[in-house]
């Protein structure tokens, strides 16, 4: 026990590290701009206005409102002080609609859809990889390359493609939204029924797109265990076939799941986009409309959820790591 | 190095892979030279023109005709013309009229106008049938006999004087156009977009930007993430501690978001292409700097190298003769997937509209951010978009491929 005590307490500091740093880039990126976004809202807001004196006065007003008007680290703290409160201020777009309000009801349709997917299309991937490796023919010939293919079309490309042929063509899938229009969320077969149908297309497409990439890692991992001196031994000491390639997968999903905590940010990112497409109710149309309409709080509000979805993913697939593979608690105790 | 590029174009990957995107880089050179001009330049009025071949109307009536007889012009005629109302209408009469229709396709235009001629008679009279029904069906078979009737349309032009219509010339059924003898043809591969441009000439332009805007994001990162991954590596102790900090830190920071902070924090007019794709360089070096302080940390006792230093060479001498050769495939790798990355980065920000500036060059992504903002993807213009996925795909999926191939060409366990 002492070896994952000492494993996880590292893991817990390294996470908030890297924490502190994400906060600092997300307040600090946007002020070190030499272009002044406050005077770049005001002059948005207020173009088409000749009168000198009320733009000086809404920039005023809003310098007060953001604080930009007080010393950097004095903003830092304020900024801190509010996050840690779950107070994001105001959104200009949906004006007076908090900030946390917004993102806090986007925020669950973006993980519903894509931890799951995610998480699919890793699991996928590595059955396609393994069996490309194990039994070749047809998997290795056909249905890998065809997916590898699939795998370098952007997310949001292949959102619109299913969008196109499930949506518009064939006509049975819902082209838009989280659930249907007419509905107001509530708990009820319909309702349920109706988000199942919508959640099909968005799914689908980051399952197809992340499918090649887990499986191509998975092969080469595969043949670089199978041709290992443990299962030439294994093969000699006559233990069964089946049992060898037990611990053959077994050890060569390891750097799978280090590569899956790699690769995540960029899944993410991809997944976002495609959102905007389905106008899927989660953080990437959030983020869209907020680009669109110069939502200043809203954008740095839903650039820091992100950050922290993908600190804590990470986080818990190195907790994961941690408990699958023993040599890192051996590695610990030495 | 000669027997190394001899063993690199014989791995199948490698070529598959050079031969896909030798193409591309090849269209973007030849197709500008064949047809010049402003790629943004707006040609159409309307928006999303189909694919093909556009002859001006005008100029054809004036072209000199030539009379054919073309056995299948009257019924590719009907086939065009008889509309799938007018079918449905035609079929629901034969039923009324008790006419055994259980063999009628009603895609066979042929048969359809054969019964349709034999049978049809005004007087009929189904019963119950309303006025309005019939007369419906007597304008049906009107619009079918016209259809069949061998008329003329009259070219007709306003005189001056009077005001009046004086016929110039005749267009008849058999009259056919040399389509190399109108003057004004116009031939739109992909068709036009929403602003009504050419979609070809601005994806092959889309392609050179984003091409443009790879490099320098692949270069950027390759060059920050070389050094610090050199420094890291070779130098080791106190700098290798920060720098690795920082990569580590900076890995785990989705680099998603790091763009979109810092884009949206550059002014619209201040986004050039080139500026994005250093933006997105800057966002992205942590990779190169991992993988390279670790083959520097496992060459860095080499004897060689050991030797090297024996000798009193400089830092900068040792780095640059002994240990950079030995990792060059490796860089060379990380440089290929680092354009890929950088093309798709460009296209996902366009897509969130951080992109470059609109009016001035398109990118893949620009391109693929106007067709969804103007639904080409909901009103069929597949034209405005597919091709422009199916180029990211092309370009990604070809450098991976040659980045595979090098792979297992300077990798001998992982090949097969």
């Amino acid at each position: 026990m002492k070896g994952y005590r000492k494993y996880f307490g590292k893991k817990i500091i390294w996470f908030i590290i890297t924490f502190i740093a994400a906060v600092i880039l997300n307040f600090v990126l946007p002020r070190l701009m030499p272009s002044d976004p406050v005077a770049a809202i005001t002059g948005k807001l207020m173009s088409g206005t000749t009168d000198a004196a009320a733009v000086q006065q809404v920039y005023e007003r809003y310098q007060e409102e953001f604080g930009t008007n007080k010393p950097m680290y004095q903003q830092f703290f304020i900024f801190c002080k509010n996050a840690l409160q779950g107070n994001f201020g105001l959104s200009f777009s949906q004006y007076p609609r908090p900030v946390s309000d917004i993102i806090g009801s986007a925020i669950g349709w973006t993980i519903a859809l894509q931890l799951p997917a995610i998480l699919v299309g890793w699991l996928l991937g590595n059955i396609l990889g393994a069996l490309a490796a194990y039994v070749r023919k047809g998997f290795d010939k056909v249905l890998l390359p065809v997916f590898l293919f699939l795998g370098n079309i952007p997310a949001f490309g292949m959102a619109v493609i299913l969008l196109v042929v499930f949506g518009v063509y064939l006509n049975i899938a819902p082209t838009a939204g989280g659930y249907s229009f007419d509905m107001i969320p509530h708990l009820s077969w319909d309702f349920i029924k109706s988000v199942i149908s919508h959640y099909q297309l968005p799914f689908w497409s980051i399952v197809l797109i992340s499918i090649g990439g887990q499986a191509v890692g998975m092969r080469s991992m595969s043949i670089y265990e199978l041709n290992a001196d443990y299962v030439k031994y294994s093969r000699f000491l006559g233990i069964k076939d089946r049992k060898i390639v037990g611990y053959v997968f077994r050890n060569a999903m390891l750097p799978q799941v280090t590569g899956l905590a790699l690769s995540i940010g960029t899944m993410i990112g991809g997944a976002l986009v495609a959102e905007i497409i389905f106008s899927y109710p989660g953080l990437g149309s959030t983020m869209y409309s907020a680009v669109t309409a110069a939502d200043y709080p809203l954008i740095s509000a839903t650039t820091l959820i992100i950050t922290i979805m993908v600190l804590l993913a990470n986080f818990a697939l190195d907790i994961v790591y941690g408990f699958i593979d023993p040599r890192v608690k051996a590695a610990q105790v030495d | 190095m000669k027997n190394t590029l001899r063993q690199v174009f014989h791995s199948p990957k490698f070529v598959g892979g050079f031969v896909i995107f030798a193409a591309i880089l090849l269209l973007m050179i030849i197709y500008p030279l064949i047809n010049p001009g402003d790629p943004l330049e707006m040609i159409g009025v309307n928006t999303f023109a189909k694919p093909g071949t556009y002859v001006s109307l005008y100029d054809a009536t004036k072209a000199k005709y030539e009379p054919m007889r073309l056995a299948d012009a009257e019924d590719k005629r009907l086939d065009a013309y008889l509309s799938a109302e007018d079918r449905v209408a035609m079929v629901e009469w034969f039923d009324l009229a008790g006419i055994d229709i259980s063999n009628l396709d009603i895609e066979d235009t042929d048969a359809l106008m054969d019964m349709w001629n034999d049978n049809y008679d005004p007087a009929f009279k189904v019963k119950g049938m309303t006025k309005a029904k019939v007369n419906y069906f007597r304008r049906l078979d009107n619009s079918i006999q016209q259809l069949q009737s061998a008329d003329v349309i009259v070219l007709a032009d306003t005189n001056e004087e009077t005001g009046e219509l004086e016929e110039t010339g005749q267009v008849s059924k058999t009259d056919y156009v040399n389509v190399n003898s109108v003057v004004n043809v116009k031939f739109l591969p992909l068709g036009t977009d929403n602003f009504g441009r050419d979609v070809f000439k601005e994806l092959v332009s889309a392609i050179g930007t984003s091409m443009l805007i790879g490099l320098l994001a692949g270069s950027v990162a390759t060059l920050i993430g070389l050094t610090l991954g050199l420094l890291a590596g070779y130098v080791g102790g106190v700098v290798d501690d920060i720098i690795m900090f920082v990569t580590n830190v900076f890995t785990v920071i989705p680099s998603f978001v790091l763009l979109i902070l810092i884009t949206y924090s550059i002014s619209q007019d201040q986004r050039g292409a080139a500026v994005v794709g250093g933006v997105i360089g800057l966002t992205s070096w942590t990779w190169t700097t991992r993988s390279v302080r670790s083959q520097v940390i496992s060459l860095r006792n080499r004897d060689h190298v050991n030797l090297s230093k024996l000798s009193g060479h400089s830092l900068v001498r040792i780095v640059l003769t002994d240990i950079l050769p030995y990792i060059a495939s490796y860089v060379v790798m990380a440089f290929i997937l680092q354009v890929s990355s950088g093309i798709l980065a460009e296209a996902q920000l366009s897509m969130l509209g951080l992109g470059p500036k609109m009016t001035e060059v398109p990118t893949l992504g620009l391109m693929m951010n106007w067709a969804m903002l103007y639904s080409a993807h909901t009103n069929g213009s597949w034209w405005a978009y597919f091709p422009v996925i199916l180029t990211i795909a092309l370009i990604s999926f070809s450098l991976n491929l040659m980045n595979t191939g090098l792979d297992q060409v300077f990798n001998p366990t992982l090949r097969d």
